[in-house]
């Protein structure tokens, strides 16, 4: 008899214990609850990746606000077309913690299309765009109107070995061609450095190339649905001229097809390693390898950087432009002290102190003049130069349908030939009348 | 034995009419309780299953896009004509198709050997040497697939280098570049992880087979082969279905793998990642929705036709009925 009543007991006794740790377990979830009432208001600003630099610019203007609001961050996922995923979805939802959010310029027109991004005060926008540079400020607009603040601003510039140009012949202080690269290429025995993968970079190197030859991937990109896609054109042929000829030749190594920006500068870092176009953080990355022992010293100083390779001899490169712009959630319920915190986030300060520990460059003018920038990128005055050259991507609400097809037309880079662009336009417009999958 | 055969006798003839109000109380309260018991989790499910389900049936009759709220339009059958019409959705189809029948026959093959080599071991070895298997299975997809990723890349793969002896493969040799190469790592991957399943299955069946059937055999002059292929075999032909219906049922749906090493790049796309591009990627609800009826519907058909045609029993020689 007592063996059996021991374990009851025994098993009642537990079943108090649970109880009594539930009950305990929801009273400090709701103190907790009660004690984030009390504060200041708590903002929440969706951040992409990074080195820690958006944290920390949240720490000081909460800091900075007195007590008027705290920015709480919350990290994205790592690619841009996983983040807009989940901010689309969020937004779609009505979420009511869309306080401040670090957007991709190519996804602003499908956000802010709906009505899912809260239009920016007026004055806001004249504090905090009065020193933009143009190819961010075009970024950041949708329908002629700015929808979002930028913030940051991304171009891509020409990394070449010097020892590799000067073997060729190459005078890197005068623009030089992708024609040029390729022969170069082509003579040395050397890998270009370009990405030839089935992703956003492909949209980005392909686009690229087509506004440096002159042309547009589509007209009328407010029209959504019914937008001009433009890529059948001689801009278009001979973008895929460039890229089809790399990719026959193996000019980009046998991982161009599956290569993105890191691969590309993995290989450019190795004995193969000639020309690359590529984003700043190379630079960063590169000096942080010598530093951690993995590469050598005499490697960065062999990198040389030049202005994004013209397509036309006579005509200025227009080079991809990237970055981060600031958004505010329609849904919001903070949207007077979100757009006062994005003021403080955008500032040339914050700007600066960005692009000399995180590697982003500012979209502001001013914070290109800031000494730690220029000490910590030697190259900061090209890549000014780049994003005023620089074009945007398409903007349309239906990137990632134009954006996607291009990546599965355009890879891998050895079956591009002529009719590319021609199949590729075919391919968006059915895609975009909803009579093809992608 | 005897006791069991005598009890057995005996409780008809004597005993029937009190048995049989006694066991259909026993049954009546045995229903209860199993109502009791497995009704909460039966109601969840059906608010986890088939509320979405119902939903992404509803949907797939819009033109619907998460982005365009006010577009929505009703369009009846369209989005499944679109994506029938469609050679994408076939291709994609065949892919999964060849991912199914490669990897359930090979794993069949692999995981038949495995339970043969663990049901013969000697004891002393027997729990090390299940647990040696096992391993791959513990593993997260997710995990497994990023390894093998980084087995096989061209820039930080090590399998090119330890390998160059083997004609065509070589420093330069990218497996990711194109579908063949891509989809063989792809099922190497899913038949490394997931053969330990299908072994244990099969483990469980062979143990099942009566010792005196193969001892028999053997008496009779039967060779292993033979032994294998007209005792065993034949004998577990239920456990062997039932490994199939599972594995089959899963490999349809394989996703982390392709999802981690190509994104269904140069034609390795399954249909559902087909699916999740088209639903989560381009935020079109109505023909992702569309597309993951019919992948609902092939899963549903690979079931009924292992059920039905097979008579795969998976409730187990009709017990619990």
């Amino acid at each position: 008899m007592k063996a059996t009543h021991t374990p009851r007991r025994a098993r009642r006794g537990r079943r108090i214990r649970s109880a009594v740790a539930l009950a305990g377990a929801s009273a400090m979830l709701l103190t907790a609850c009660g004690s984030q009432e009390s504060g200041p208001p708590t903002l929440t600003w969706y951040i992409n990746p990074d080195d820690g630099g958006q944290a920390t610019i949240a720490e000081q203007c909460s800091a900075a606000s007195d007590g008027k609001y705290k920015i709480e961050t919350s990290l994205l996922p790592r690619d841009a077309s996983s983040q807009r995923e989940q901010l689309a979805r969020r937004l779609a939802a009505g979420d009511t913690s869309m306080d401040i959010m670090s957007l991709d310029p190519p996804f602003v027109p499908e956000l802010a299309e709906p009505g899912f991004l809260a239009k920016p005060p007026a004055d806001v926008v004249e504090r905090t765009t009065s020193d933009t540079l143009d190819g961010p400020l075009e970024g950041a607009k949708w329908d002629g109107e700015i929808v979002a603040v930028p913030f940051w601003a991304n171009t891509q510039l020409l990394w070449y070995r010097k020892s590799v140009a000067q073997a060729a012949g190459l005078d890197m202080s005068k623009p030089v061609t992708w024609d040029q690269i390729i022969d170069a290429a082509r003579s040395q025995d050397k890998y270009l450095g370009v990405q030839g993968t089935q992703a956003e970079s492909m949209t980005v190197w392909v686009n690229g190339l087509v506004a440096s030859a002159g042309g547009e991937i589509i007209t009328a990109g407010e029209e959504g649905q019914d937008a001009d896609i433009t890529l059948d054109t001689e801009a278009g042929e001979k973008a895929a001229d460039i890229v089809g000829t790399i990719g026959k030749e193996g000019l980009g190594g046998p991982g161009l097809p599956t290569q993105d920006e890191n691969s590309s500068m993995i290989q450019f870092q190795g004995d193969k390693g000639s020309f690359m176009v590529n984003w700043p953080f190379v630079w960063a990355a590169s000096n942080g390898a010598v530093e951690e022992g993995s590469l050598d010293k005499s490697l960065v100083d062999d990198i040389g950087w030049a202005q994004w390779p013209r397509v036309n001899a006579d005509t200025p490169s227009a080079p991809p432009l990237g970055g981060i712009n600031i958004g505010v959630g329609a849904t919001s319920e903070n949207q007077d002290l979100a757009w006062e915190a994005v003021e403080c986030i955008v500032t040339p300060e914050h700007q600066s102190q960005y692009f000399a520990t995180n590697g982003n460059p500012p979209s502001s003018a001013k914070a290109f003049d800031d000494a730690a920038v220029r000490e910590a990128y030697p190259q900061a005055s090209v890549i000014r130069e780049s994003l005023d050259n620089a074009a945007p991507r398409p903007q349309t609400p239906y990137y990632n349908e134009i954006s996607t097809a291009i990546q599965q037309e355009w890879t891998p880079p050895q079956s591009v030939n002529e009719n590319t662009p021609k199949e590729t336009t075919a391919f968006i417009e059915q895609v975009l009348k909803g009579d093809a999958l992608l | 034995m005897s006791t069991t055969v005598d009890s057995s006798t005996r409780a008809p003839g004597t005993q029937a009419p009190k048995a049989k109000r006694q066991i259909s109380d026993r049954v009546r309260a045995e229903r209860k309780l199993g109502w009791l018991l497995a009704g909460p989790a039966f109601i969840i499910m059906l608010l986890v299953t088939l509320y979405p389900i119902v939903q992404a049936l509803y949907d797939s009759l819009f033109s619907f896009r998460l982005t365009a709220p006010g577009d929505k339009e009703f369009v009846f059958l369209g989005n499944y004509a679109t994506v029938f019409s469609d050679s994408l959705f076939w291709q994609n189809l065949g892919v999964t198709l060849l991912i199914t029948v490669v990897t359930v026959l090979v794993e069949l093959v692999l995981g038949l050997a495995l339970a043969l080599v663990m049901h013969s071991a000697i004891k002393a070895t027997r729990g090390l040497l299940r647990t040696a298997i096992l391993v791959p299975y513990g593993i997260i997809t997710v995990v497994s697939a990023f390894a093998w990723f980084y087995a096989f890349d061209i820039t930080t793969g090590y399998v090119n280098n330890w390998f160059d002896w083997v004609p065509g493969i070589g420093p330069d040799f990218n497996w990711f570049a194109s579908q063949g190469p891509a989809l063989t790592i792809i099922m190497a991957s899913e038949i490394w992880k997931t053969t330990p399943f299908i072994s244990l299955l099969l483990l469980s069946g062979l143990a099942q087979v009566p010792g005196e059937l193969s001892e028999a055999a053997r008496v009779d002059g039967a060779s292993a082969w033979q032994r294998l292929t007209k005792v065993i075999l034949p004998n577990m032909k239920a456990a062997i279905m039932v490994a199939v219906v599972f594995r089959a049922l899963d490999a349809f749906r394989i996703f982390d793998n392709i999802f981690i090493m190509t994104q269904g790049q140069y034609g390795t796309e399954a249909l559902s990642l087909l699916a999740y591009r088209t639903s989560i990627g381009r935020l079109e609800i109505g023909l992702g929705s569309a597309i993951s009826v019919i992948l609902f519907l092939c899963v549903m058909l690979i079931a009924f036709t292992a059920i039905k045609v097979f008579k795969v029993d998976l409730a187990g020689s009709g017990k619990g009925r």
